[in-house]
């Protein structure tokens, strides 16, 4: 900050005389940031582009090349590929929509839960098994990725959905850091105007704060569920029988298979993105608020 | 925190036993972060210490369980393969951090001008980040096709024109992306770098928090937006950039799905990164001791550059606000 305001001080120059350029800089600038904003989302937004326009074209125009842009006809026949063709395509969307609704709820109630308690209770290490948290926050995936297999074996749960569930109803380091921080700015004088009424700590969790921190548990539901769908790591080490399989690994099944039919493949991978789509538009104002209150820093 | 009048409490709930205030605020501490304390035993530091102890034998997790000794953590340093792929995630993650990072710091800072319709650039920008996964390499992967895919449909023409112009002998023709040793991974970056939407919503967010009177200050002394820009937007998202930057690293280094499927690491092992070939090692071969202690290899190298990042943070990040 200090550098900050003496660079600032140190400028001094005269508004009058800058005044006159001013107006014609700005302009520019602004027909300039308009032009970069619109080419860089155009950019942005062609793979999608060509993954809806590829889905629904008559399959006769797909091979043509060069290729074209525009569809000659609308088509949904397209879509009904992944579904009449020799795989269940249903049933791993069914998996994947278990699987990621699951995780999500698990999340969102284990990891409000303990950022509940790591937020407003006392207790002995608390800040050092916080910093526990934080740490293994950073932990990469991998490194568990052997002896958890080893375990869920022993338990008998491969080919279940239960490995890629489970482990989320033990709250996530991430989501109990997105939740305490919330919990931190609800007002410690609502607490104890509850505790003067009588309530207990489960009371004070679920009556005062589950109720005021319905947007941060949004946005936790909302990132495990899109994890969760476009997990791949995971259900490929856990899932081995193709009728188990959710949508991400179905996917690369169907490519190896459909290599020539690239309308079908695009058709099937739409089908398989729109839930996060579909989700992310419903809840995208609240998510977009969330990610900027819990003020995610460093 | 929990400054709560004793008294008030004593006389709300009679207590039932001869536990104080504290000591049943204690217990419900830990009751309350019971879930992550098991979690943590079970799905976080057991699993770590035994796969620290897996790399310590020749075992397919069935049968086969030999004690090798350092043999694995030794091999890693020296089989060629394992140095590809660490040389390979190495290359991906120091260029894919820095302009991932600038990319999305670029975008949130202009999106934040005050430019109409903000909300819907943020979306387009964003999406792409929402569908990352299989979908979107079995989608790069088109798009990559040298002969029909659209981006050389795209490019060779330009290309072709370009060598007209200049009458060039040879004629440029663009590169075989995911095909070509070298450009196998400069693919897989483009792609990733499509979805540098997470990041840049982090980035608003951050530049949200910074005071609208600085900049109104500084127009005043008569800095101009690159002045402004400078000396006030970076500074004060040192932070943020700080978070984005370990997150990036973090997630580079685990680069799996996106080679898996557009690549399986080739061609010629070119994309071969640090999970995948454990993954190789240990789910298709089942030598699981080594991938235990190639998975801890990646993990120190994630660690060293983490803290690097984190220590060195003091000389350039600005907490004071």
């Amino acid at each position: 900050m200090a550098e900050n305001t003496a660079a600032i001080t140190e400028s001094v120059s005269l508004p009058l005389q800058r005044q006159r350029h001013y107006n014609v800089g700005v302009i520019l600038w602004r027909v300039l940031l308009y032009m970069v904003v619109l080419w860089g989302a155009v950019i942005f937004a062609i793979p999608f582009y060509w993954m809806i326009r590829t889905a629904v074209m008559p399959p006769y125009q797909v091979n043509l090349f060069p290729p074209e842009w525009i569809p000659d006809s609308i088509n949904f026949v397209n879509f009904r590929a992944p579904f009449v063709g020799p795989f269940p395509f249903a049933r791993w969307f069914g998996n994947s929509a278990i699987v990621s609704v699951l995780s999500s709820a698990g999340v969102v109630l284990s990891a409000s839960f303990v950022g509940f308690g790591f937020a407003r209770l006392r207790f002995p290490f608390r800040n050092v098994l916080f910093i526990v948290v934080l740490s293994t926050m950073m932990l990469p995936e991998h490194i568990k990725l052997i002896p958890t297999y080893l375990l869920f074996v022993k338990l008998g749960w491969i080919n279940t959905v239960l490995p890629l569930i489970i482990p989320n109803w033990f709250a996530p380091p991430f989501h109990v850091f997105l939740m305490r921080q919330f919990f931190m700015t609800i007002p410690q004088e609502m607490d104890d105007a509850a505790k003067i009424d009588g309530c207990g700590w489960l009371g004070i969790y679920g009556r005062i704060h589950i109720p005021l921190s319905l947007p941060v548990m949004g946005v936790s539901a909302i990132y495990q569920f899109t994890f969760t769908w476009n997990d791949f790591l995971h259900p490929l080490v856990y899932l081995q029988q193709v009728d188990k399989y959710t949508v991400a690994l179905g996917l690369r099944l169907f490519e190896g298979f459909m290599r020539s039919n690239i309308q079908d493949m695009m058709a099937s991978a739409l089908i398989a993105v729109m839930p996060t789509i579909v989700i992310f538009f419903i809840a995208q104002r609240y998510f977009i608020q969330g990610i900027v209150m819990t003020g995610v820093k460093g | 925190m929990a400054t709560l009048n004793p008294a008030a409490d004593a006389g709300a709930r009679a207590p039932r036993r001869k536990w104080t205030p504290e000591k049943r605020e204690a217990l419900f501490g830990f009751f309350f972060i019971s879930p992550w304390i098991i979690g943590f035993l079970v799905f976080t530091l057991g699993p770590m210490i035994t796969s620290l102890v897996f790399g310590f034998y020749r075992t397919d997790l069935l049968q086969i369980w030999e004690a090798v000794g350092f043999k694995w953590f030794q091999a890693v340093f020296t089989d060629v393969l394992v140095r590809k792929a660490m040389f390979n995630t190495a290359y991906y993650a120091f260029i894919m951090v820095p302009l991932s990072t600038t990319l999305a710091l670029l975008i949130a800072v202009l999106l934040n001008q005050n430019v109409k319709g903000q909300s819907f650039w943020r979306t387009v920008y964003y999406l792409p980040s929402v569908v990352a996964g299989a979908a979107v390499a079995i989608l790069f992967k088109w798009l990559y096709q040298p002969d029909i895919g659209l981006l050389n449909s795209i490019l060779n023409p330009i290309l072709f024109r370009i060598s007209n112009f200049l009458s060039l002998e040879t004629q440029l023709v663009a590169p075989r992306w995911v095909f070509s040793q070298e450009w196998a991974m400069p693919s897989v970056i483009i792609m990733a770098l499509w979805g540098a939407g997470g990041a840049m919503l982090i980035f608003l967010a951050g530049l949200r928090g910074i005071p609208t009177a600085l900049y109104e200050a500084a127009k005043i002394d008569g800095a101009g937006p690159v002045r402004q820009f400078f000396s006030i937007t970076i500074p004060l998202l040192t932070p943020t950039i700080l978070f984005n930057v370990v997150l990036n690293i973090i997630a580079s280094w685990q680069v799996f799905t996106q080679v898996l499927i557009m690549t399986q690491g080739g061609p010629n092992n070119a994309t071969l990164t640090m999970v995948l070939h454990l993954y190789n090692t240990g789910f298709s071969q089942f030598r699981f001791g080594y991938a235990s202690a190639q998975a801890w290899a990646l993990f120190l190298a994630i660690l060293v550059f983490v803290l690097f990042a984190i220590r060195t943070s003091s000389s350039w990040v600005q907490y004071e606000r």
